[in-house]
């Protein structure tokens, strides 16, 4: 309802920065993917309609390495990065005031505003030190420690809006309080898990600078790939690559905000009248 | 509080031991006390309301009760053993919590099968307790429904089958009626009556309201700050309050100050700057000073006209007072007067709307007599 009544409120004035302000964030998308389907060899000259490019990047066996490089990447990261962060997300809501309370909830943060240089770079630091083996593995525990940060506001958002009695409710009914989370709690802040999961999982696969800080030799990303490859000037193959990444991300996203909605409405339903 | 004396002292046999007995406990928040060395005693069967202003700490006391907050000190037995530090789940006790605390995910029957089916019962079993328990509830054909697809009164059986379902020694309920509207509250008053007489089991309802409290509980306990003012029969509570805070709290009373002037064969005489002479019985409890005050409720005032001689009956020392009607509040069954007594106090008489067609009432300024029996006053310390 107040959707509606904002959009009769639109001025031409609204209507203009509105159109300005879309066109600002979306417009080199827009153009990237029309260019996809450029059926010339030179990125910035037009000759028709073709999906050569779609085929080409299908063919490219090093390109195609680089995606399912990302792809086991992101799933296992975002994957650890969900437990770990709905766990943190759980002691922060749940334990009531323990000592070290702010100093822990800041230090989740901290990697939500840290320059990424700085937190692959120490990572990198701490890989060499150990004398860790940089491939696979340290790029995946790498995106962990970026990514749960963001898995626990999403689902620490979640859990402080749920009603306290559910679980309490479900101790009085027999259920020691592990079961009680198993029972009640996870099934009402699933939808936000899956939401964090997502998050997690789009924030590994567009990583640059931390996967580059912690990759090693045979263990290319997707993006690290690209940007190498733009490096010697841009392919049109590049551009159908980004294309099906945004398409990706976008049906990711939209999945993950439908989660959240579903997650807040049984809230609701929580309380009483 | 003579004759339903608390401990039984007069019979000590191990059948007569309470079913819950809160020994002195004590919750402290911070630097706050929220329970203050609080002890009480419950027996099988009883349906007690703990009743109180909020903050009184009766919700905490109740949690205690179901395990959810930790005792300072003391001690809460149940049939004689201590659960003071067994978790809730292992206690065989369940709540009702205020605002249901139904699971949101689940159906109404496996909201209430939730319990027994923690308590490993075999299928059948569990099916049999579900539907004795939607029928106990007349949920009848909603078990597939979820939460939110039931009405508020819906909601609250199914909390309290869920409750129920697991059989256990004691039901806690937390302000359970203070969702539902008037009417279908006082129903439910009922039928939770009902279904503890009938399931002979141990009912502590909290509450703040103190005719919810009266209508259902076979005992009262009041709280205020912490500790219990008084525990006693809805009656004893309202006609023989062992304190002004508790004559004021529970139901509309005249408080008028006073010394006490004389006290002869089982009447106290009480000398009011704001009533004059006041004769009253002697009170149950001994009277700390001679500074008290004397307390009377308001359909014990009775008015008259003052030609006729009122209640020959009690012509010993009845106590009459002269005034002019200030207000009048008509509330269907009864008319609340404000009567403004020519020495200064405000007296508020109620009187039963006994016939329909009322042609003897009396008008804002006319002059009446209060009067009121010796014995139907009380006399407290200030």
């Amino acid at each position: 309802m107040m959707a509606t009544s904002a959009l009769a409120r639109l001025s031409p004035f609204n209507i203009t920065s509105l159109a300005l302000g879309l066109a600002f964030l979306y417009l080199p998308i827009v153009i990237l993917v029309i260019y996809s389907f450029n059926a010339s060899r030179l990125v910035t000259v037009w000759g028709g309609w073709s999906v050569r490019w779609y085929v080409e990047f299908f063919n490219d066996g090093a390109m195609l390495s680089a995606l399912a490089m990302s792809l086991r990447v992101a799933a296992v990261s975002a994957t650890a990065a969900t437990v770990f962060g709905t766990l943190a997300a759980v002691a922060l809501t749940r334990a009531g005031a323990f000592h070290g309370r702010t100093l822990f909830s800041g230090m989740l943060y901290a990697p939500l505003v840290m320059p990424e240089v700085i937190t692959g770079l120490s990572l990198l630091l701490l890989f060499v030190a150990v004398d860790a083996q940089r491939g696979f593995w340290t790029v995946t525990i790498a995106h962990t420690t970026l990514t749960m940060c963001f898995v626990a506001v999403v689902v620490q958002s979640r859990l402080g809006s749920l009603d306290r009695s559910l679980e309490e409710a479900a101790m009085d009914l027999g259920c020691d309080p592990f079961r009680a989370f198993v029972k009640v709690t996870l099934p009402l802040i699933l939808p936000s898990v899956v939401a964090g999961w997502m998050l997690a999982f789009t924030l590994s696969m567009d990583d640059v600078v931390i996967a580059s800080f912690t990759t090693g030799p045979g263990s290319t990303t997707l993006p690290i790939r690209i940007y190498s490859e733009v490096r010697l000037g841009v392919k049109p193959e590049i551009n159908a690559i980004c294309t099906l990444i945004v398409g990706s991300i976008a049906v990711i996203i939209v999945a993950a905000s439908l989660a959240s909605k579903l997650s807040s409405r049984q809230g609701e339903s929580a309380a009483p009248l | 509080m003579t004759n339903e004396a608390r401990h039984g002292s007069e019979a000590a046999a191990p059948a007569d031991l309470p079913l819950l007995q809160v020994d002195a406990v004590v919750k402290r928040f911070g630097g706050f006390t929220a329970v203050n060395r609080l002890s009480l005693d419950i027996k099988a069967g009883e349906f007690f309301a703990l009743l109180g202003p909020s903050g009184c700490g009766k919700t905490t006391l109740l949690r205690m009760l179901a395990g959810f907050e930790t005792l300072d000190s003391g001690g809460i037995l149940l049939d004689g053993r201590d659960i003071s530090n067994v978790p809730p789940h292992r206690r065989p006790v369940n709540m009702m919590f205020q605002n249901y605390a139904l699971f949101p995910h689940l159906s109404v029957r496996d909201n209430i099968a939730f319990g027994l089916r923690r308590a490993s019962l075999p299928r059948a079993e569990i099916d049999a307790r579900v539907a004795e328990m939607v029928a106990l509830v007349s949920l009848e054909g909603m078990e597939k429904r979820k939460p939110e697809q039931l009405s508020g009164g819906q909601r609250q059986r199914v909390a309290l089958a869920r409750a129920l379902a697991r059989r256990p020694r004691l039901l806690l309920l937390d302000e359970p009626l203070a969702a539902l509207d008037k009417k279908l509250r006082e129903n439910t008053q009922a039928e939770l009556m009902r279904l503890q007489r009938q399931l002979g089991m141990t009912f502590i309802i909290v509450t703040h309201d103190q005719e919810e409290a009266m209508m259902m509980a076979d005992r009262i306990g009041v709280m205020n700050a912490g500790r219990l003012q008084q525990v006693a029969t809805p009656r004893q509570l309202y006609e023989a309050p062992n304190s002004r805070w508790i004559a004021e709290f529970v139901g509309g009373i005249n408080i008028i100050d006073g010394e006490v002037e004389s006290r002869v064969a089982g009447r106290v005489t009480v000398a009011t700057q704001a009533a004059g002479q006041v004769t009253a019985a002697v009170p149950l409890q001994a009277l700390t000073t001679d500074q008290v005050c004397v307390a009377i409720r308001p359909e014990k005032v009775r008015l008259s006209r003052g030609e006729a001689t009122p209640d020959a009956g009690h012509a010993d020392g009845i106590n009459r007072m002269e005034g002019v009607i200030a207000g009048i509040s008509y509330l269907g069954g009864q008319t609340r007067y404000q009567i403004r007594l020519d020495r200064g106090a405000l007296l508020h008489a109620s009187v039963a709307n006994t016939v329909r067609l009322e042609t003897n009432a009396y008008d804002t300024a006319q002059r009446v007599v209060a009067y009121f029996a010796p014995d139907d006053c009380m006399v407290l310390d200030r």
